[in-house]
């Protein structure tokens, strides 16, 4: 048997958490596909820049018991007067959680908790689409718990999701799930946050992280949507959301790629109604051996929607950042407005960026832009930086970070922003 | 102000540059005390606006002969940064942009790392904006400036009061303005030229490159040289300006 078949009969050995009845057979069903789909190949049109084959070198196995921490452990991950769930190596953990400022009109709860909510029976599995995706499939059968929001009216405080990877003596896989139904004209924050806990010991820790994420936007829903997958740098994260716009609704998402040693984050937005609005911006900063793959996808399917997207991959050492972003205007998808962007900085002559910004266009009466650029740090502006006594190592990275603080600074939570900010400042990344 | 027996802070000797191959600066000699104010003028492509960038160090500027000390130091063993350590400011003809980084960040970053050089303690934010309210009185500008990306979406006036503020911040013992009057209406003008007038003590120097004698009415110079085909062909004082001004530069184009 190849690395590649271990790895993945190595995931299949894990354990579904029991559940009730309808969750038991859509597992049933996630796990038959995701045998019949296996791996995705190399030849693959959507794999064939992402290179798995660090990934099958391990053979990750199923958590089982699971690890305590205290708020101590993850201070530095917090995110001020937030209403925050933690999952720990995929479990909910209501100790370390603080629900106490989801108001009414707003829940925020475990999945598992809410199996008998009509909306997660209504939507879980429907969206994130696990018969054309071995991942997703994978998810969806062993999925421990996951996160469920659910906003009618306005949250002010922004909803923080933060998954803790814990290191563990055999490689393990974890399945971070989460359901957010807005519903119509409701506002929200919703941040998802993918970390390594690192602990004492300075040994790499190796996990598989594959997360699904399901969105819900019905009319004239608002969803400022913040993701931050900062794994440890020798793990691997594979993840995926699926959006549905309805009418008039307004879509924003910002999601950042800095850790992990091979990640990659597919997300596919469709604008089911008239006049939805979706925005996507997203940031790989990656080093050393890194590979980070965004792959996006954003359907028109019906008039008058707009669309906008800003990518960068920041790319320093030897490291691979991907970008692939198509657009689909559909027939019928009059009016659509549509602009995407992606923009490049290459840190090193062995650095490598693919992008590949795509436009579809099945209809007339549209406006879509799109473009590419890949570039190197400003000479004149490094060398205005040395003459003001700067050395050439803190030029070159307050230059990086300006270069990310344009997506950055789209992250709606002022205190994430300045955290992340330091974070890089402070880890010459 | 000339004062017998200052310091010397700049001593450049035989200075030769090149860019591309081509050679550019021919052998320059230049003698800054402390206390003094120099003009360089000369027609574009004279090689003035060289010769200040190859005083600061800039990568696309090889010095293929001469030498020049700088406060007592080796000027050319220096990289960009160990010689703004040192003290030597320049103010660019063209600043950059940097979308992304504050004005008030950079300031603070770079007068953080003078402080350190100096043995002196760090400023944390809430200082240094004390300092800087001190500061942006010096060029007049509005505070808003400060929270504003480096120079970006400055007009060309601000962008010359902005290195200005650097200046100020920074308190370099000898500074060069490139051509720092280009682009500036008169207003502009007053208040880069009463900035510059106002950071002078007898322990520091300035050097203006420019091509227009307007400046050294605001800014009065000791010393005025000429440069022409990348040599200083000509030395007198701030009445040489006015001489050229009404003679052009090409008497002493033939004299080279």
């Amino acid at each position: 048997m190849s690395a590649r078949e271990q790895c993945f009969e190595q995931l299949l050995l894990g354990r579904a958490a029991p559940s009730a009845g309808w969750l038991n057979d859509v597992r049933a069903a996630a796990l038959a596909s995701a045998r019949a789909l296996n791996f995705p190949s190399e030849r693959h049109d959507d794999w064939r820049f992402t290179d798995l084959s660090p990934l099958f070198q391990h053979g990750f196995h199923p958590v089982v018991s699971f690890a305590r921490l205290t708020l101590a452990d993850i201070e530095k991950f917090l995110v001020a007067e937030s209403i925050r769930l933690v999952f720990v190596d995929g479990s909910y953990s209501a100790e370390l959680s603080d629900l106490t400022r989801a108001g009414s009109g707003v829940v925020v709860k475990s999945l598992i908790e809410c199996l008998g909510d009509q909306q997660v029976e209504n939507h879980f599995g429907q969206h994130a689409h696990y018969l054309q995706d071995a991942f997703v499939a994978l998810n969806t059968n062993f999925f421990e718990d996951g996160a469920f929001v659910h906003v009618a009216g306005a949250v002010a405080a922004p909803v923080h999701i933060l998954h803790i990877a814990t290191r563990r003596e055999t490689p393990s896989a974890i399945y971070p799930r989460c359901l957010v139904v807005m519903e119509p004209n409701s506002h929200a924050t919703v941040i998802e946050d993918f970390a390594g806990h690192d602990g004492n010991d300075k040994q790499d820790g190796v996990y598989f992280s594959n997360a699904v994420t399901e969105v819900v936007l019905k009319d004239y829903a608002q969803l400022r949507h913040v993701r931050v997958q900062r794994e440890e740098k020798s793990a691997f994260h594979i993840g995926h959301g699926s959006v549905s716009a309805a009418k008039g609704s307004v879509y924003t998402s910002t999601a950042l790629a800095f850790g992990a040693r091979v990640s990659r984050h597919s997300l596919h937005v469709t604008q089911q109604g008239e006049g939805a609005e979706m925005h996507l911006n997203g940031l790989a900063l990656i080093t050393g051996r890194q590979i980070a793959d965004t792959h996006t996808q954003i359907e028109h399917a019906v008039p008058r929607g707009k669309s906008t997207q800003l990518h960068k991959c920041i790319a320093d050492g030897a490291s691979h950042a991907i970008f692939s972003g198509k657009i689909v205007v559909h027939v019928g998808a009059k009016g659509t407005d549509s602009t995407q962007s992606s923009r490049n900085l290459l840190l090193s002559g062995k650095a490598h960026i693919d992008t590949q910004p795509q436009l579809e266009i099945f209809n007339d009466d549209v406006s879509c832009k799109h473009g590419a650029t890949v570039g190197q740090i400003d000479a004149d502006a490094l060398f205005f930086l040395k003459s003001r006594g700067l050395t050439e190592e803190r030029a070159r990275n307050l230059l990086t970070h300006a270069f990310a603080a344009e997506i950055i600074d789209k992250i709606p939570v002022p205190s994430l922003v300045a955290s992340l900010g330091r974070t890089m400042l402070k880890e010459n990344i | 102000m000339i004062n017998q027996g200052s310091k010397v802070l700049l001593d450049v000797k035989n200075l030769k540059a090149s860019v591309d191959g081509v050679e550019i600066l021919k052998g320059v000699d230049l003698t800054v005390h402390a206390g003094e104010v120099h003009a360089i003028m000369g027609v574009n492509g004279s090689g003035k606006s060289t010769f200040s960038k190859v005083l600061a160090g800039h990568p696309d500027y090889s010095v293929t002969g001469g030498s020049a000390s700088f406060a007592g130091k080796e000027l050319f063993a220096l990289e960009p940064e160990e010689r703004a350590r040192a003290g030597l400011f320049l103010a660019f003809q063209y600043p950059v942009e940097i979308p992304g980084v504050s004005n008030s960040a950079l300031l603070r970053m770079a007068y953080n790392t003078l402080q350190n050089e100096r043995g002196l303690e760090e400023l944390d934010p809430l200082e240094f904006e004390d300092l800087m309210q001190e500061k942006i009185k010096v060029v007049e500008m509005d505070p808003s400036f400060l929270g504003r990306s480096v120079n970006e979406g400055f007009s060309g006036g601000e962008k010359k009061r902005n290195e200005i503020l650097q200046m100020a911040v920074l308190e370099p013992k000898l500074a060069i303005l490139d051509e720092t009057d280009s682009g500036l209406d008169i207003d502009a003008l007053r208040i880069v030229a009463n900035g510059v007038n106002s950071l002078l003590t007898p322990d520091n120097a300035v050097v203006m490159v420019t091509h227009y004698q307007r400046l050294l009415n605001y800014i009065v110079p000791d010393y005025v040289h000429v440069m022409s085909g990348g040599r200083i062909v000509k030395t007198g004082g701030k009445e040489l300006a006015l001489e050229l001004e009404e003679r052009g530069y090409d008497w002493l184009r033939a004299a080279a």
